[in-house]
């Protein structure tokens, strides 16, 4: 519905309109959560958005100030609840930069396997649940189906579904169990045919397509200023990901590995012959290309999980040692961003040199990635806030922490 | 992403509103005075071979000790510092940027000390000079729209300064 706001203001017969406050959230379904939403509203013209957000606060700075870095790893969890393991590794490597802690090559691998599942699970909720958004419901099944799986294979590893507390500073909490990299192969090999059922089912809807097309488009310069990260920055072709781009701790991680950082260059995604090509409708920023870069990132996952696998059975080391909960921390501050799905997620430490950081803070992905809907959801229809809002991907336990 | 000093090009400008932060830090910073922040933050934005241009994060973290004991073996006096991590898109480098400022204005307690707000320079600050002002209780002039972010509006009192004590009851709910 991307039509221009001159053409809605001319009001067959002469019918004027007045201006209305619309509260849409905290409890909306498309708000993802518990997102408030303040419109100022003229018909169905939006000349005004203010979200409003804190619903879901719960401390954990504060509490991270009261907790061992180990201690606070179940907290990480709970911040983006889709993407647990990405949120461990950042609390994670962000101790271990403080300890100049090395982990075995085994360790490395296996986090590389675990965190790039849980990117294509998260990748496929922020797919199903864009479909919900929009008024369809099937996809929002499809991508269950397989998440399910992936989640079966979680639980396999760590005994939980959704808050794993699995990576920890050190290594991880367990080996991965006899038998598990055959079981996630076989589900790889089936996920990949099924990419194609979810561009047949989203990305080349036609209904899909004028839905989210030509709006709530983010310009290049805007998506930095306002520190966007992850697929909202790469969706305005920015080509940014800290898996190549971070700091060396985690680079290092991905040494080796072949993937591409999936933004538009020149004008053209990465080619490969399965992927549907851009409609002509769609501008470069906008809500189609920010939803492209996510399911082309599925893609890269996948690639990223069995080259991991290769290398984790023939690596040398173990799981590693999680380090011990009463560890004294040496004195000083670190700041280390990821790469986790909705963004950069970062976390700052600061140690006075005992076991309990003196301030522990979680820089949210989303949060920034949030605070631009005022400015790019001005003149548009009412109708399109979800599908703007829900481009955006975000979890509000991650944005009010 | 590699870490970059400019501190010479910017002492060269500024003089000595710009220091060098300790040298074995493993994240190094540039310590700036507070009256100068805008002016040099928008150098680090614009100066041609810098263009750092996102705001990657930026906090407050509170030096106090409440226990008398160990505020006596402290090495420092008790303030805040805001820390200001920036990156740039374009080069990949990264800079950590620190404002030393008192706990309260002018020793003034219950007054709450004032920074310029660099929302005009990378949009991002926006949010999160608001949220900084929530929960550690620093204000900033110039800021468009100073509110609670992630507190309820009514709250009292800032919930990330050491000296923070939860209230005893909150519209009819007990706080402890």
């Amino acid at each position: 519905m991307a039509s221009k706001t001159d053409d809605q203001r001319i009001i067959e017969f002469d019918v004027r309109t007045d201006e209305m406050l619309v509260n849409m959230g905290p409890q909306h379904p498309s708000t993802h959560g518990v997102l408030r939403l303040v419109l100022r509203t003229d018909g169905e013209i939006v000349s005004q958005v203010e979200p409003h957000i804190g619903y879901l606060h719960r401390c954990a700075e504060k509490i991270g100030e009261n907790l061992t870095p180990r201690q606070w790893i179940p907290y990480t969890d709970r911040m983006d609840y889709l993407a647990g393991m990405n949120m461990n590794l950042g609390w994670s490597l962000t101790v271990e930069k403080l300890l100049e802690h090395q982990i075995p090559d085994k360790a490395r691998h296996l986090r590389v396997v675990i965190v790039e599942l849980n990117r294509i699970a998260s990748h496929l909720v922020g797919m199903g649940a864009y479909g919900l958004d929009l008024g369809t419901f099937s996809p929002f099944l499809y991508a269950f189906r397989e998440r399910e799986k992936i989640l079966d294979l979680f639980e396999d590893v760590c005994g939980a579904r959704l808050t794993y507390s699995y990576i920890t500073p050190g290594g991880a909490t367990a080996d991965l169990p006899p038998g598990w990299l055959q079981q996630c192969e076989q589900f790889l090999d089936q996920f990949e045919p099924v990419i194609q059922e979810y561009h047949a089912l989203l990305t080349t809807n036609s209904i899909f397509i004028k839905r989210t097309t030509g709006i709530g488009v983010i310009s290049r310069d805007l998506a930095i200023s306002y520190g966007c990260t992850g697929p909202v920055l790469r969706g305005s072709g920015v080509e940014h990901d800290l898996r190549f781009n971070g700091e060396e701790i985690y680079t290092e991680m991905y040494d080796g590995y072949i993937f591409e950082v999936v933004c538009e260059k020149d004008g053209q995604y990465p080619a490969d012959e399965d992927y549907p090509d851009v409609p002509p409708e769609a501008v470069l920023g906008d809500c189609w290309h920010r939803f492209y870069v996510r399911m082309l990132e599925v893609v890269q996952s996948v690639k990223l999980v069995r080259q991991a696998m290769q290398r984790y059975s023939t690596a040398s080391g173990d799981y590693g040692v999680p380090i011990k909960f009463n560890l004294k921390l040496p004195k000083g501050e670190v700041y280390l961003e990821t790469e986790s799905p909705r963004g950069q997620m970062g976390f700052f430490l600061v140690s006075d040199g005992s076991a309990i950081p003196w301030r522990a803070r979680a820089r949210s992905s989303c949060f920034c990635n949030l605070s631009i809907t005022a400015e790019i959801c001005q003149n548009c229809l009412i109708a399109d806030i979800p599908a703007i809002v829900g481009s955006l991907d975000i979890v509000m336990g991650e944005i009010d922490r | 992403m590699v870490e970059q000093s400019f501190t010479e090009q910017l002492q060269s400008q500024f003089g000595d509103a710009v220091r060098d932060g300790d040298p074995d830090a493993i994240d190094r910073w540039i310590e700036v005075d507070t009256d100068r922040l805008a002016e040099v933050c928008e150098v680090l934005r614009d100066a041609e071979n810098i263009q750092l241009d996102m705001l990657n994060r930026f906090t407050a973290v509170d030096y106090l000790h409440t226990d008398p004991k160990k505020a006596e073996k402290a090495d420092w006096e008790p303030h805040m510092e805001l820390v200001y991590h920036l990156s740039s898109i374009r080069f990949k480098h990264t800079l950590v940027l620190k404002v030393m400022i008192d706990r309260w204005n002018n020793g003034r307690e219950g007054e709450l000390p004032v920074v310029p707000s660099v929302t005009g320079i990378w949009r991002t600050a926006d949010w999160h000079e608001r949220e900084v002002f929530d929960l550690s209780g620093v204000e900033f002039s110039g800021h468009p729209n100073l509110r609670r972010i992630l507190c309820p509006e009514d709250w009292e009192g800032y919930p990330l300064r050491k000296d923070y004590e939860l209230p005893k009851e909150y519209h009819g709910i007990r706080g402890r």
